[in-house]
């Protein structure tokens, strides 16, 4: 049990720093819903299972549909990185997926 | 060095709230008013899920006011983003494969949404998850087909009517004489999906507020202009 | 397989977890140089005191607080920490979208997301608007800051800087 959830705190640190580390916006909206779905399991270790579903259905779901469609609409969608030495955020051409 | 001034502040913070945090009892929380809940409400509830006899009974009011804010935060998005200018670029509709995954998953996801909301009170769920459920059962199309939109007019009937049934259910309970929210009708047997008196119908109008709400929000946010970088 | 003695508790590990978050969410918030970083380290510092509370109300060898069968005598974990973080997360995302909608319009407004330049931009308007000279920033030597340029993005009405 100490493994599981030492692992899982492991795994929810590491995606909430990765979240502000990386440069590219889908990689970290991407993290931020990694960290959702760790919660959520910590929530079923800690007998919480309305909480756990409740961040599983909305952390994991919504809110990462929220922040995609927003990056979207704020024209930071770009999952390439182009060029690895300018900040992908000031790319004028924002090139769209596929 | 403001860099530096800040991550001190963040150390600072750490360190402040570890050494409150291991003051905590952790594992035996003292639990005066759970304790009270747990032994009062199977015979005041007579729901089987404890956390949705809180969410609906002992706590419904800050329910309302949780809704409240819901709404407050769906009006103001809508009114940031403003009406959508029919000169707006739109996205490419997308292949065949998330169409027909679109088509498919909408009737399921709305099975599912309406299966947790109704045994709220039995299971794990309820209102607010299956209500976010159903959100992206409607706006999976959206999302597939670019092109369609959500009729705003209907989800502000829902949404309107939800929210009004949750008021009528508690006033009803007023007016009979107890107090606001109070569960009416037969309590019924524990673990039968009829019993509870009132929880499941308040738990439904929930959830269907929870899930226009949403899918409105969303629709907003999707029929938003992009802006190029 | 031997594994390294096991002295670390749950509770540190848990409490380690749930004031981790807070804290990089808010130092994100602090530090984040683009608007869109400070909305996600919002989320993560929400994530962080959600955890916090649902710590709050954990006992051990208590079950989940779901009756199974018509006895109630075994002991549960507290369910009102539990209810309020229920309500809490969907309160989340609906700040989350808000959040997300305003950025939106600064975007529109500003044309830029990033921190420094819309903070600059903010008090060029506000002064502006106001009728006074801007002041210098307490960072920088008098003068090193000029304002920006007007015609850098379309003028809006209303944010005409002087």
């Amino acid at each position: 049990m100490i493994l599981i959830s030492a692992a899982i705190v492991v795994i929810m640190l590491l995606a909430a720093a990765a979240a502000l580390l990386f440069k590219n916006h889908v990689a970290a909206v991407a993290s931020v819903g990694i960290l959702s779905l760790a919660l959520s399991l910590l929530f079923v270790i800690l007998k919480a299972p309305d909480v756990a579903m409740t961040e599983a259905a909305v952390g994991a779901g919504l809110s990462a549909l929220v922040l995609a469609l927003g990056l979207r609409r704020l024209g930071l969608w770009q999952i390439e990185h182009t060029d690895t030495t300018r900040r992908g955020i000031t790319d004028p051409g924002s090139q769209r997926d596929a | 060095m403001r860099n530096l001034a800040s991550l001190l502040f963040a150390a600072g913070l750490g360190f402040l709230l570890m050494v409150f945090g291991l003051q905590f009892d952790f594992g035996n929380a003292p639990m005066l008013v759970g304790q009270a809940i747990q032994s009062a409400a199977p015979d005041q509830v007579g729901a089987a899920n404890i956390v949705t006899s809180v969410v609906l009974g002992y706590r419904g009011i800050d329910t309302l006011g949780e809704l409240a804010i819901l709404f407050a935060a769906s009006t103001a998005v809508g009114l940031i983003l403003g009406n959508r200018h029919t000169s707006t670029k739109q996205d490419p509709d997308s292949g065949v494969i998330l169409r027909a995954g679109g088509e498919l998953l909408m009737p399921l996801l709305l099975v599912v949404g309406l299966y947790i909301i109704l045994h709220g009170h039995l299971t794990p769920g309820g209102g607010f998850q299956g209500g976010v459920i159903l959100a992206a059962a409607f706006f999976i199309p959206v999302l597939a087909r670019p092109s369609t939109h959500l009729k705003h007019t209907g989800m502000s009937l829902i949404e309107g009517f939800s929210g009004a049934a949750f008021i009528l259910i508690g006033l009803a309970a007023l007016y009979s004489g107890g107090e606001f929210l109070q569960p009416l009708l037969d309590k019924g047997v524990i673990g039968n999906l009829l019993s509870a008196g009132t929880l499941p119908l308040l738990y439904l109008a929930v959830g269907l507020k929870v899930g226009a709400e949403l899918a409105g929000l969303l629709a907003h946010l999707a029929a938003a202009e992009t802006s190029e970088s | 397989m031997n594994l390294p003695s096991l002295d670390v508790s749950l509770d540190l590990i848990l409490y380690t977890g749930a004031f981790g978050l807070i804290v990089i969410g808010a130092a994100g918030i602090v530090l984040a140089r683009h608007l869109f970083r400070v909305i996600l380290a919002l989320a993560i510092a929400e994530a962080g005191a959600n955890l916090l509370l649902v710590l709050s109300g954990y006992r051990w060898d208590a079950i989940a607080p779901i009756l199974m069968g018509s006895e109630s005598t075994a002991p549960m974990v507290d369910p009102v920490p539990q209810a309020m973080v229920l309500t809490a997360i969907v309160i989340g995302v609906g700040v989350q979208a808000l959040a997300v909608g305003l950025a939106m319009q600064v975007k529109k407004t500003y044309g830029t997301l990033d921190m420094s330049a819309i903070r600059q931009r903010l008090e060029a308007d506000i002064a502006g608007n106001a009728g006074i000279a801007t002041t210098g920033s307490q960072d920088a030597p008098l003068g090193e800051r000029p304002l920006p340029p007007v015609d850098a993005v379309p003028a809006t009405p209303g944010s005409s800087t002087p």
